[in-house]
């Protein structure tokens, strides 16, 4: 035989409630410092051409990098510009990794890997033929400095037309080093042929001295600094990501503005 | 709202961690007035007990990561709140200014009597809608300077880059100064309060109310 129910009190409610209420709260609290336990100490992504970030992170990375390029990337996006007296005089800079000393510039040439393995090889005197761009712009650090600084040289599009590597890019990326291999970044080709994407020679309208990457260094201002990258010596394309220094170490591929 | 409440804590909590792993590469902040450096973000001594330093890539990593469950965490208690209605108990109205102020006295212990109230007082009005005004800023100066390019109009709008992260900065320490007077005031609003928010009712005691006789004019009329 069953007992008939009896009516719960309003004080065994309020009990049984406050119980079930706080009985899931404790619940929802362990997973939840469960899941950051996990998240915390899952291991590290194998070394790639990224590297050094927690795996679902960089899984996180690259996804949040599709959204942002798909749904806000646009090459008539333009980075503001000012007047060259507002320019810093005194430039700041971080690293020398790769483009450390002085490296004459007639002693330099760009090596340009084109599609089909041919390498050509590039002066800076051939480069400077391309009509001038100048741009002053906030330069944008990833640590989250920013400085106004002046740039010149030749757009990194009028480049690629002007020595016939049109084929070259319809590739997705291009990978640009330091002669001795130090220092290494990827670029997407939209951000690469951004109209404000520079192979700069000039600062303050001096030829680039000391620590600023002589001969020839990147001025791409939809990326932080960590792609700009310093005294280039090779330039090759690819559809895959070429090597990245910083995105080895844990930062976004991408990087982007 | 006490499940965007709850999942907005340990969220918020991973943002403000993550944020300052970022911060301290480039930790410039400080509060000088006329020469004198009151408060500087941070001292030596914080970063250690927190572990802070050079973690900025790992911190940017989790910041974009939590920023997603910030943002749409903030957007369904908004989408709730209005679907709700519950927008009415909470929007500040005219009187709230001004009743505002007598809740503060009266919470200070310098006025005795508290002006009348309903779910929530015009202090908390002003309180709670603020603090979501300042999550939608969190994202504007969030994205302001993660693309600043690309959404150039809203850098351009929070002041430029450089002011843009200031405010994100800024933003941040709101929240810690919200949070701390948060706590007192839920310690002090006691555990009925509390339990509420965690289960969603309320124990309200009543004294039971006579039953209206009905009166033959009533049944006549």
């Amino acid at each position: 035989m069953k007992k008939p129910k009896e009516e719960l009190t309003t004080d065994q409610k309020i009990r049984r409630r406050t119980f079930i209420s706080f009985g899931l709260f404790g619940l929802y609290a362990a997973g939840a410092y469960g899941a950051w336990r996990w998240l915390y100490k899952s291991p590290d992504e194998p070394l790639t051409v990224t590297g050094g970030a927690h795996k679902p992170l960089r899984k996180a990375l690259n996804k949040t990098e599709i959204f942002f390029r798909r749904l806000t990337f646009n090459e008539n996006h333009l980075v503001k510009t000012y007047p060259k007296e507002m320019a810093a005089k005194n430039v700041r800079h971080n690293s020398d990794i790769g483009s450390e000393g002085v490296l004459p510039p007639e002693k330099w040439n760009l090596q340009v890997t084109k599609k089909n393995g041919q390498v050509m090889q590039i002066s800076l005197d051939q480069i400077k033929e391309i009509p001038k761009t100048e741009l002053v712009f906030d330069f944008k650090c990833v640590e989250g400095w920013d400085q106004i600084q002046h740039w010149a040289g030749a757009r990194f599009a009028d480049f690629i037309k002007h020595f016939g590597l049109d084929e070259e890019a319809k590739l997705d990326y291009v990978g640009l080093e330091t002669p001795d291999k130090q220092y290494y970044v990827g670029i997407d080709m939209p951000s690469a042929l951004h109209p404000q994407t520079i192979l700069a020679y000039e600062m303050n309208d001096k030829p680039l001295q000391g620590k600023h990457g002589q001969p020839l260094r990147l001025i791409i201002p939809v990326k932080y600094g960590i792609k700009n990258l310093k005294r280039i010596g090779s330039m090759n394309f690819s559809n895959t990501r070429p090597r990245d220094y910083w995105a080895e170490q844990g930062y976004d591929y991408y990087s982007g503005l | 709202m006490r499940w965007t409440h709850w999942i907005n804590f340990p969220v918020l909590t991973i943002m403000i961690w993550s944020g300052m792993l970022i911060y301290w590469a480039n930790d410039e902040y400080s509060i000088t007035i006329f020469g004198h450096t009151f408060v500087r973000f941070f001292p030596e001594w914080y970063y250690k007990l927190l572990h802070i330093p050079s973690h900025l890539a790992e911190g940017m990593a989790f910041h974009f990561l939590f920023m997603w469950f910030f943002t749409l965490n903030g957007f369904f208690y908004v989408l709730y709140s209005i679907i709700s209605g519950e927008w009415r108990y909470l929007l500040p109205n005219k009187q709230s200014f001004k009743e505002a102020w007598q809740v503060l006295l009266h919470d200070l212990r310098i006025r005795k009597t508290a002006p009348p109230q309903g779910k929530y007082n015009a202090a908390q009005r002003i309180a709670y809608t603020a603090i979501i005004i300042m999550g939608l800023g969190s994202v504007i100066t969030g994205l302001a300077i993660y693309k600043p390019v690309q959404f150039y109009w809203l850098t351009w709008m929070c002041g430029g880059y450089h002011l843009a992260r200031i405010w994100h900065f800024v933003l941040t320490i709101c929240y810690v100064l919200f949070f701390l007077v948060h706590i007192i005031q839920v310690i002090l609003a006691g555990w009925n309060n509390f339990r509420a928010v965690v289960s969603g009712f309320e124990v309200v005691n009543e004294q039971p109310q006579p039953a209206v006789k009905t009166t033959k004019e009533n049944e006549e009329a």
